[in-house]
């Protein structure tokens, strides 16, 4: 138990570098629900349920989507504009 | 050796901590500096869970097991709780700033944000 | 500043900060020794106390009320500027109907939107009994509810999430709790002192306020993560004229 313990703990590190290292904003989403994901494992296998409850929801879900709901606005305001400046 | 085993959950918080902070400062879009922002975040749950920890303990939650039988630290736990939730509208209003950010420079690089003074 | 110039100072910092760290939690009990006597206290006089089996809940909603009051206003003034800033009453009329989804997508998301609105709510009302609470299960809840807009369409969506009702929701959840505090006066004791029946151990309708409270947290949150999905949604579909 301890080893998986200390398992968790290295991914988490690894992962959130991985994180931060993706460039790509709609890659570093999926990267961030991953990251939220293992989170919530890591809550799980320190005893702290109710923690771990909430970030499942918020983490996996809640977060990511509305990072993807505001990337898909800024990217269609610029096609918006594009647009725009054709028509002149 | 077995010193290093038993802080090493303190330094992966510090290494999670520094790893959002590179994020930020090498940044070139907004989304993945508000990205980075969360995951300097996550590195407090890190050290208040492993701070609160204890080898052995149960979770503490009392509807099966009995009382007096030791648990993990709840005060910590009951720390994260109320910020996992907090911080994720937290992050909706940053979002909200990138987004009218972005429709007023049309620009999502922080370091041509510097151009839009006045 | 060059960005060259920025990673070197940077990592600079980062060096000293990782020495006066290291520094710091060398001197830590080692970790898996939890020494601190106010988790321990917590853990063995909560269930008497407060005859609460969830002793994390009942540091949230009561032990530590106030400040959890704090967090709860954090979470409704947040909420309050993304609508201040993304909301525009003009935008979104004449919506045509959005994407039309096949039979087993529909049949699919609502028997899981069925399904997660009933853990949502055990979440909510049981959180002094096992893990959960007002916190999660309004995140639940509420992300539940996309599975409408999965299912239907954004019309159907937005009758359920932008009514006022929602919005009133959201405020009678936050008041609620502050009111709930406030109620403790009518007894002449401090502020969310918890003056309720206490109930039987184990009970759903044990442990007094922390049960009242949890239940307005989770009013707050369902009603808060609606607004914030619905907000975002709206200017994609609204826009494109078709789902986002």
């Amino acid at each position: 138990m301890i080893v998986f313990r200390y398992l968790i703990l290295l991914l988490v590190g690894i992962t959130a570098l991985g994180v931060v290292r993706t460039r790509d904003t709609t890659c570093q989403v999926l990267a961030l629900s991953f990251y939220g994901l293992l989170l919530a494992v890591m809550f799980f296998v320190f005893q702290a349920p109710d923690v771990a409850l909430s970030q499942i929801a918020v983490g996996a879900v809640a977060l990511p989507l509305m990072v993807m709901l505001a990337l898909a606005r800024m990217k269609h305001s610029s096609e918006q504009q594009k647009k725009k400046q054709e028509a002149k | 050796m077995s010193q290093i085993a038993h802080i090493f959950p303190f330094l992966v918080a510090g290494w999670v901590f520094l790893c959002g902070l590179y994020g930020i400062a090498t940044s070139r879009h907004l989304v993945h500096t508000v990205i980075s922002l969360a995951v300097v975040q996550t590195s407090t749950y890190v050290l208040l869970l492993n701070i609160g920890f204890r080898t052995g303990g149960a979770a503490p939650v009392f509807a099966d097991i009995s009382p007096g039988i030791t648990t993990v630290d709840p005060i910590v736990q009951a720390l994260m709780l109320t910020d996992v939730v907090v911080e994720a509208t937290v992050m909706a209003l940053l979002l909200a700033m990138v987004v009218k950010a972005y429709e007023k420079a049309g620009t999502l690089s922080p370091d041509d944000l510097r151009l839009m003074r006045g | 500043m060059s960005g060259a110039w920025r990673i070197r100072i940077f990592f600079l910092a980062a060096a000293g900060f990782a020495c006066l760290y290291f520094l710091a939690v060398r001197n830590l009990p080692p970790w898996g020794h939890y020494r601190g006597p106010y988790g321990d206290v917590m853990a063995t006089s909560s269930v008497f106390q407060r005859h609460t089996t969830d002793v994390v809940n009942a540091i949230d909603y009561d032990y530590r009320g106030f400040d959890t009051l704090g967090e709860e206003f954090i979470l409704f003034t947040s909420v309050l500027g993304v609508m201040l800033l993304l909301r525009d009453p003009e935008k979104n009329k004449g919506i045509s109907r959005t994407g039309n989804m096949g039979q087993a997508t529909r049949f699919g998301a609502a028997g899981s939107y069925a399904a997660l609105l009933v853990f949502g709510l055990y979440m909510t009302t049981h959180g002094q009994l096992t893990p959960g609470g007002g916190f999660q299960g309004g995140v639940i809840l509420a992300t539940a509810s996309m599975l409408i807009y999965i299912a239907e369409d954004f019309r159907v969506f937005k009758r359920i999430t932008s009514h006022p009702i929602v919005e009133a929701l959201d405020a009678l959840g936050a008041a609620g709790y502050a009111a709930i505090g406030l109620s403790a006066f009518l007894f002449s004791a401090p502020f969310l002192t918890n003056w309720m029946p206490l109930g039987k151990t184990g009970d759903v309708f044990s442990s007094g306020t922390i049960a009242a409270i949890s239940a307005c947290v989770g009013l707050e949150v369902t009603a808060a993560f609606l607004m914030l999905g619905y907000t975002y949604l709206e200017e994609i579909v609204s826009e494109t004229g078709e789902g986002g």
